[in-house]
């Protein structure tokens, strides 16, 4: 059963050619039908290599699967194998099973649109490219799949290409993403160059071996590429940006796959970090935890239905990374599958309302809806419960073990750490009620007179499929429900965002599941706490109850409105970090790279010129001996032979 | 009286050195193409000749033997050369050597 790991990427890939060159004879919605059936398709294979994992004995839960020899030069020996282990194969089923739903509800988001079919292509390339970045067997497949991801991801932001924003967009993810990919490339040189393999098993027997301050420096790089995959600070600016893109992309490229790549490459190489100086978790734990918390005070702020979602996921990602870099690798990826299910929900349900609403995405013109868009509003409160942490949904466990792990990991800063994730935790509680309170309650807003024109959103406005000023001649239709094909896999994210704790619930060692699936790939690096069950639920109620306090405050605020909201310009402008880069890259960044350009057109240019320009001139004064004239060539043959002779004659006699 | 001189091979050397020299000045002071071919076919010779006359002197066959391939190259040297010319003088009747200097640089 472990033989069919290649069916995992092969079917979306089949769906990638095949609507490649018959996308267009295909049409919609069998283009759209195409692509979910290949995804399901690599569902299904992952869930029977899973069964077949689990027919093995612990140890023997790892499965390399080699295809052909890719680039066999010299010592680099790099196949194109898949490496199927606990890891691979739990990211493989969240990331098959939620792209399964998300290309269901594609097909009914994007009805109507007239690259139905691309669309498609791309979506079921994204996936491919996600899988094998998942399941690749060494380095060189896992960038592959990186950079596909990527260039899916450029492809996708920018779909609606025709306005300025959302190329921009693109173009944004791209560029900040390929800042993270030089760190990647740079870890596999120096992977390769001291360790001479590139491939995972070869690596982690051999990390033992290294320098630490040669693992230091390859874990760093790859934290690097994972920084910006995984939008963290100070490379977060792309996501909330990728809005642009059409809701399903953003449920895909925010929830399921692409965002979480980051986390997932610091899982698969733990033994790396593990072999490091001890500061280099430190560093990502609070990178992570800074994270989490200025994109939770952005979020605040934010007026675009989806932007809130966006800085939300950068947020929760930050909590991904605190995971890590505690040692909690189990609770990082438990955290990011009940993250998949519960974000896929909500992003979905946002492309629900949205539609609903005509390509409404400001919050402030929503309100009341849940009276009309009854299934949307309740899935949509599930993912937001599961979110803000309230128990028994599935982001209570996750976001619980990764404070847990983070208060009692052993560091003189785990409780700064915690607080600060605490403190997140509230906010995170406060934005997403503020969402819920703003869009699904109170007074209708979308009828009667235009409010006063909404400024821009922040960084490049991304207002789906179009430019503000269209939007004020939509006509607004009463707000409804979308079609079964959108709702159907809201219920199903729900159910599993209400029921996907049970992956790792802490009540004993036995329904631990996740952890013990896990332990082989993560089994020696994975932190081991020391607190007691009394502590442990003191802690949770303390999480709880931040949770609650946040939501019981944006209540207060945006449901009953008795104080006024508290919106400062420096959130909505999300501490005018965007602002500040475009100041930098604008003023002083481009002197430089100007000075850097005149240097390269005058130095440069001017010394490859210059050698060209001598040997011109003196070419020229050699052609004037070329005159055409036999005679004188004979001539200059003869004078020369005389010489020659009168050379050797004269060395010869004296 | 005659038969009292003893013909050496420093006489054969001689005569190749003066039929060189010969075919030398005519190559660089005649125009005439055909003339000038001539003075090569010439100077080919004197070489021949000398080599010959090498070979018998060390005794080494080796000599001769380029001889003959000398010998083989001329008349494929000929026919080339000849034909080139004969297309030359047939476009332009009376053309000398300098006329034809189109490959200048």
């Amino acid at each position: 059963m472990l033989d069919a790991v290649w069916l995992i990427p092969a079917l979306p890939l089949a769906g990638f050619l095949i609507l490649l060159f018959a996308g267009r004879r295909l049409g919609e919605p069998t283009a759209g039908w195409l692509a979910t059936i290949m995804c399901a398709g690599s569902f299904v294979a992952s869930v029977v290599v899973f069964a077949g994992l689990l027919g093995e004995d612990e140890e023997g839960r790892q499965f390399t699967q080699t295809l052909f020899e890719w680039v066999p030069a010299g010592g680099l020996q790099i196949d194109i194998g898949f490496l199927a282990d606990p890891l691979s194969i739990t990211m493989a089923l969240f990331v098959t099973g939620v792209s399964t739903l998300i290309h269901l509800y594609a097909i009914g988001y994007m009805h109507g649109d007239g690259d139905f079919p691309k669309f498609f292509v791309y979506m079921n390339l994204f996936v491919f490219s996600m899988l094998a970045l998942v399941l690749g067997s060494n380095l060189l497949v896992t960038f592959l799949g990186w950079e596909g991801v990527g260039a899916c991801s450029y492809w996708l932001i920018s779909f609606w290409f025709t306005s300025d924003a959302n190329a921009a967009a693109g173009k944004k993810a791209f560029i900040t993403n390929r800042i993270g990919d030089w760190g990647f490339m740079l870890a596999m040189f120096l992977a390769f160059a001291t360790v001479g393999t590139l491939n995972y098993e070869g690596l982690f027997v051999e990390v033992g071996t290294l320098a630490p301050v040669t693992a230091t420096a390859i874990g760093l790089l790859l934290f690097l590429g994972a920084v910006g995959k995984s939008a963290q600070i100070p490379l977060y600016i792309w996501l909330p940006d990728a809005m642009a893109g059409p809701t399903p992309v953003s449920a895909l490229i925010h929830a399921a796959t692409m965002v979480t790549a980051g986390v997932f490459l610091m899982t698969r190489v733990n033994p790396i970090l593990g072999a490091g100086y001890d500061w280099v978790p430190d560093v990502i734990a609070w990178i992570g935890v800074i994270t989490a918390f200025v994109a939770a005070t952005i979020a605040v702020a934010q007026n675009d239905i989806k932007k809130v979602l966006a800085y939300s996921t950068v947020s929760q990602l930050g909590y991904m990374f605190l995971a890590v870099g505690v040692g909690a690798y189990v609770a990082a990826i438990f955290h990011m599958i009940a993250h998949a299910f519960f974000k896929a929900l909500l992003f979905l349900g946002a492309g629900s309302v949205i539609h609903g609403m005509n390509d409404e995405q400001d919050m402030r013109r929503m309100g009341g809806l849940r009276k009309f868009m009854p299934l949307t509003a309740a899935t949509f409160m599930v993912g937001w419960l599961a979110i803000a942490g309230v128990p028994p949904f599935a982001g209570f466990w996750s976001k619980d073990d990764i404070l847990l792990f983070a208060w009692g990991s052993g560091g003189a800063d785990a409780k700064v750490l915690w607080a600060i994730g605490l403190v997140t935790a509230l906010l995170t509680g406060y934005y997403m009620s503020r969402q819920v309170f703003m869009v699904f309650f109170g007074k209708p807003r979308w009828e009667g007179d235009r409010p006063e024109p909404v400024p821009a959103s922040v960084g490049a406005a991304a207002n789906e499929q179009g430019e503000a000023a269209e939007s004020d001649h939509r006509e607004h239709t009463q707000p409804h429900e979308p079609s079964w094909l959108m709702t159907a896999p809201l219920v199903v994210l729900a159910v599993l965002a209400i029921a996907g704790g049970v992956l790792n619930l802490p009540f004993n060692e036995d329904v631990h599941f996740l952890e013990h699936f896990l332990e082989p790939v993560l089994g020696a690096n994975e932190a081991e706490i020391a607190v007691s069950t009394g502590a442990k639920v003191a802690l949770a109620a303390i999480a709880v109850g931040a949770g609650v306090v946040g939501l019981a405050a944006a209540a207060v605020v945006y449901l009953r409105r008795r104080v006024r909201a508290v919106e400062p310009e420096v959130l909505a402008h999300a501490w005018y970090y965007d602002e500040a880069v475009t100041a930098f890259v604008g003023g002083p960044g481009r002197t430089s790279f100007e000075a850097i350009a005149w240097f390269d057109a005058h130095v440069v240019d001017g010394a490859v010129n210059g050698v060209a320009a001598v040997v011109r001139g003196l070419g020229g004064r050699l052609r004037s001996v070329q005159s055409g004239f036999v005679r004188a060539y004979a001539l200059g043959v003869t004078i020369g032979v005389v010489v020659v002779l009168g050379y050797f004659l004269t060395r010869v006699s004296f | 009286m005659i038969g009292a001189i003893e013909v050496t091979p420093a006489w054969y050397l001689v005569l190749g050195a003066a039929l060189f020299s010969i075919g030398t000045f005519g190559l660089l002071i005649r125009r005439n193409p055909l003339v000038m071919f001539m003075c090569i076919e010439l100077m080919l010779n004197a070489v021949t000749l000398t080599f010959v006359t090498f070979s018998r002197m060390v005794r080494d066959t080796g000599g001769q033997s380029i001889v003959v391939f000398v010998l083989v190259v001329a008349a494929a040297e000929v026919v080339v050369g000849l034909a080139i010319i004969v297309a030359l003088l047939r476009k332009r009747p009376g053309a000398t050597a300098d006329d034809v200097a189109i490959l200048e640089g």
